[in-house]
């Protein structure tokens, strides 16, 4: 080997050198991964070990208008799990399943809610009840990752009474997280799934919590409150327009009896004052997981208790739409107050080759606009019909908004069902060309045939009726007042009507339903339905006191019978909110 | 002359002495865990192990050089005989649990022959580099010294154990540079080897392949010389990834498996991000002696062993690192300097050749905890937990007193 001292010298050099160079760079090279990227890292380093336990919010508490509660948080138990992979969170499902009984649902649930949000706690038992929580609870040590916690449970204190109301909550769904709208949600937590609870999901959704604990590289929890809590917030209160002991009222008044809905409104700010549809449920079964059994019993329930029948439910109007064929003709000066057809009631109408019936056998006679609004003369609306004719009569209903929802704050509210503009090609559409005639706006008048609408729509209507023409948009919760003006007729005429009103609950036929002390106004209907012939549906809208209407009631009773039942049961609501009022309210009038 | 006592090279040794201290308390922390296991109380027996091990050192300083060059050919034999033996009966353990690195006789664990083995190779190639008048001119010119690292090589590949293979060819190379072999000629030995590395890109390979052309042009080697690396390269760089290519993903991941156990892509890539998380998170001061999370809640692994200088970045930050890393530095310079002062080439090979060593196990070990070498499982000298390498790195500073004792004469004059 060369081995001459200046030889080895200049190797010595070479390899000091490379030898040097190559720590520089390792030393390079870890100050950017510590000094440049260090808090990249940090970061990362962080994520790593501390895990969040969300700690959930209580949702925002619900007041009628007077601060009684509507909807509260009572304590509750949430048990999660700090789970690895799907696998472990099977096994420990399995060993719960050994202390306490846990159905294949819950463990798919769990492996559900897991799959969506891995590294979040999974929620075992969104709402655990005690039990359960005390047999977990002694045997801690045996289910390492296992997080109790407390998880405020939403409770109706008049449950069934505010069910078509307030809604209630649930676990958030599979379909509901892939929605925008949901876009920061996570699986376990609660959502508002109906009524005011889902209208007003971001006011009443609190902030959720967090508490930090440390964990090792399996998931172990090894320190508690490795950071401060992050304390849940909950939101403000949020204040309705409802009138709880109204509602109480309503609830009662229909008892397990009647079908129906009804709508009770303040008729100048359009405030509601109470919303019901019965039969009912109790929202408080459906906090935490409906239970099969309750949940088969109202889907089995002929009476469908999960239809709202107030917003949902569509029902042709019958008599009480003959304020809109009055108004419409009225609009195109086509008729007065104290005009008569040209046919008297005996009974019914003979149009071409048929005979449309009055609902009274006997007939009304000759009868005026008025007369005929008081004894709901259908004789005379058929002849009002043709005189208007169908154009007219579809464009003007349009206008007075029979195919419009009436824009309750509430979710899932139906679009009443009504011809659109022109009414030509809707019939031609309907039936073909040739499959109908002009009888059809005799039926549109009277309010059947192709005409099916919301109660709450309907109590819309008849708050421009009670006041000054224009229609005040329902508000359950919302401050802001929003009225359009319906008709295009003098104010003498409106007030025509309006004593015509107030004669069908004096004379006419809700002459049963008068109150002592005080003046109702209003106007019945029995519409026939599809699927019942022999049994009408009962409607009744109206106002009270009619020289100063306070509020506005409109009542569907299904296969209810006669309108008068129907008035019945709005004159006892306007009666208890009046009389109420009168209690509650100091004379402002005084020596 | 032995009467003449030269006093011992007292810097290296304060270095060693400095960089083991440091390693037990890296031990001793990386024990220091909220998930509490074995690794708690094993500083202890990496205390006794230092201990074993700077006695051993201080026994083979006073030995002699000679008493060294006769005893290479006998320890590399006693070397081979074992990596030959490992094959039938050796066992895994620890980071390589599927490899049969380990002897073991009735049940107690023995060792690893591949740590005796490098000291051994080391000082064979010393001896066969040191024998011949000048240095080799050709490839053929260097079968002896390939036969001597290759057969142990070859052994140690077949455990397999890719790290302390890479620390044999790191070896070869650095001690046929320091005999003299000419630059070119060891480009020419190592292309093979580069053109493989380089293969995963066709347009890398190709500058490579011409400069190699220009290289044979202007070297002229022998036909059969240029023919066989030329050859051999299109091999390594064409051949090869095609055939790779050829290969199921589950046949590459096999082979890779082969080659290095730990390579398994879910495992070492997690191991991996994890000693990169524990070290950048450290920043520049670090968190604390003991303290390091990512270290106590055990997402680093192997934290005792192949990753322990991932503790000593997360728990001394850049700061540390840096500081061990000249330590490092400095320890090697001044074994570069006892090679370059020694009047007797064997004595100089075997010095270089052990720097080389250590070079190799630093650089790889370091470089693999940031992520810019292959994860191989090898040890980091004076600080990763083991015995048989604890023994290796101190017999190797003995032996490298010993060369700085005896036969200092010629090159007084000498200043790196």
């Amino acid at each position: 080997m060369s081995f001459h001292p200046n030889a080895v010298q200049g190797r010595a050099r070479v390899a000091s050198a490379l030898l040097f160079l190559m720590f520089l760079f390792l030393g390079g090279s870890f100050f950017r991964t510590q000094v440049l990227q260090g808090a990249r890292y940090h970061l990362q380093s962080e994520e790593n070990r501390l895990r969040e336990l969300p700690l959930p919010a209580p949702r925002g508490v619900i007041y009628d208008r007077t601060g009684r509660v509507i909807a509260e948080n009572l304590p509750g138990y949430a048990i999660s799990l700090l789970a690895r992979n799907e696998d472990s969170l099977r096994v420990m499902m399995r060993r719960i399943g050994q202390v306490v009984p846990v159905t294949p649902e819950q463990t798919g649930a769990a492996v559900r809610r897991f799959r969506r949000e891995p590294t979040r706690p999974t929620v075992l038992f969104p709402d655990a009840p005690f039990a359960l929580v005390s047999a977990l609870e002694e045997r801690r040590l045996e289910f390492p990752g296992l997080i109790i916690q407390s998880a405020p449970k939403r409770h109706y204190p008049d449950g069934p009474a505010v069910s078509a109301l307030v809604g209630y909550t649930g676990e958030i769904s599979e379909i509901e997280l892939g929605q925008e709208r949901f876009a920061e949600y996570k699986p376990g937590q609660q959502v508002g799934k109906d009524g005011i609870e889902r209208q007003y999901e971001a006011r009443l959704r609190g902030r959720e919590g967090a508490r930090y604990v440390e964990v090792d590289a399996r998931g172990r929890v090894v320190r508690e409150q490795a950071r401060p809590d992050q304390v849940p917030e909950a939101p403000p209160a949020l204040y309705t327009n409802i009138d709880l002991d109204l509602q109480r009222f309503v609830h009662e008044l229909f008892g397990d009896s009647l079908i129906g809905g009804v709508v009770a409104m303040e008729p100048r700010s359009g405030e509601v004052l109470a919303l019901h549809s019965a039969p009912t449920f109790d929202p408080n079964q459906f906090i935490g997981g409906i239970p099969r059994d309750y949940w088969s019993e109202l889907q089995g329930d002929p009476r469908r208790p999960l239809y709202n029948k107030a917003i949902k439910g569509t029902y042709p109007p019958g008599s009480i739409w003959k304020l809109h064929t009055s108004i419409i003709a009225m609009e195109a000066k086509q008729v007065r107050i104290d005009e008569r057809m040209p046919v008297p009631c005996r009974g019914g109408f003979q149009f071409g080759n048929r005979f449309f019936r009055c609902w009274k056998e006997d007939g009304h006679g000759d009868v005026t606009l008025a007369q005929a609004l008081e004894v709901s003369c259908d004789t005379y609306f058929y002849q009002l019909g043709i005189r208007i004719g169908l154009q007219s009569l579809v464009a003007g209903g349009i206008r007075l908004g029979s195919r419009d929802r009436s824009g309750i704050d509430l979710p899932a509210e139906s679009r009443p069902l009504f011809p659109s503009d022109p009414a030509r090609e809707y019939y031609d559409r309907l039936f073909g060309p040739q499959g109908w005639t002009q009888a059809v706006s005799l039926n549109l008048a009277i309010g059947q045939g192709e005409n099916s609408q919301t109660v709450v729509n309907l109590a819309r209507f008849y708050t421009a009726l009670a006041t000054d023409g224009a229609a005040a948009r329902p508000e359950v919760v919302r401050g802001e007042s929003e009225r359009t003006p319906l008709f295009n007729i003098t104010p003498a005429q409106l007030r025509a009507l309006q004593e015509a009103m107030a004669a069908v609950v004096g004379t006419g036929t809700a002459a049963g339903s008068r109150l002592e002390g005080i003046t109702v106004a209003g106007k019945t209907g029995t519409a026939q339905n599809a699927q019942d012939a022999e049994r009408d549906h009962a409607w009744f809208a109206g106002y009270a006191p009619a020289d100063d209407p306070k509020i506005v009631v409109a009542v569907l009773l299904e296969f209810g019978g006669g309108g008068s039942r129907a008035a019945r049961v709005a004159a006892r609501i306007i009666e208890h909110y009046l009389k109420g009022q009168v209690v509650s309210l100091p004379p402002t009038e005084g020596p | 002359m032995r009467s003449q006592v030269v006093p011992t090279e007292w810097p290296l040794v304060a270095l060693a002495l400095l960089l083991t201290a440091c390693g037990v308390a890296m031990v001793y922390s990386a024990g220091q865990t909220d998930v509490p296991n074995f690794v708690e109380g094993i500083w202890r027996t990496q205390v006794l192990w230092a201990v074993l091990g700077i006695g051993t050192a201080y026994v083979t300083s006073r030995l002699s050089v000679r008493l060294l060059e006769w005893g290479a050919v006998p320890l590399y034999l006693v070397a081979v005989f074992l990596l030959v033996l490992l094959l039938f009966i050796g066992t895994g353990a620890g980071t390589a649990a599927g490899t049969k690195s380990w002897l073991t006789i009735g049940g107690v664990r023995l060792g690893q022959p591949s740590e005796l083995a490098k000291v051994a190779v080391v000082l064979m190639l010393a001896r066969v580099l040191s024998a011949e008048r000048t240095a080799p001119t050709s490839l053929f010119g260097l079968w002896r010294p390939a036969l001597i690292v290759g057969v142990p090589w070859l052994l140690i590949m077949a455990q397999p154990d890719l790290g302390t293979g890479i620390v044999f060819i790191g070896i070869f190379f650095a001690m046929l540079f320091w005999s003299g072999v000419s630059w070119p000629l060891l480009l020419m030995a190592a292309s093979p080897g580069i053109s493989l590395i380089l293969a995963f890109s066709t347009g890398v390979w190709g500058a490579w392949f011409l400069l190699l052309l220009a290289l044979v042009a202007w070297k002229r080697p022998s036909w059969i010389e240029s023919t066989a690396i030329v050859g051999a390269n299109v091999a390594m760089g064409v051949v090869a990834p095609i055939l790779w290519e050829r290969l199921n993903p589950y046949q590459q991941r096999r082979l890779l498996v082969f080659l290095d156990p730990s390579s398994d892509p879910r495992a070492s890539g997690y191991h991996l991000i994890q000693s990169q998380v524990a070290i950048g998170s450290g920043g520049f001061f670090g968190k604390g002696f003991t303290d390091g999370s990512q270290k106590r809640l055990a997402f680093l692994p192997e934290q005792h062993t192949d990753f322990i200088y991932a503790v000593v970045g997360e728990e001394f930050g850049f700061v540390g690192v840096g500081f061990v890393l000249a330590l490092f530095c400095i320890l090697l310079l001044r074994t570069v300097r006892i090679a370059a002062r020694s009047a007797n080439p064997f004595a100089s090979l075997v010095a270089f050749g052990l720097t080389a060593a250590f070079f190799t196990h630093i650089v790889v070990n370091v470089g693999m905890t940031i992520g810019l070498m292959p994860i191989t499982g090898i040890p980091l000298p004076f600080f990763s937990y083991g015995g048989s390498f604890m023994l290796a790195c101190w017999l190797s500073i003995g032996i490298l007193a010993l060369v700085s004792s005896e036969g200092r004469g010629r090159a007084d004059g000498l200043v790196i």
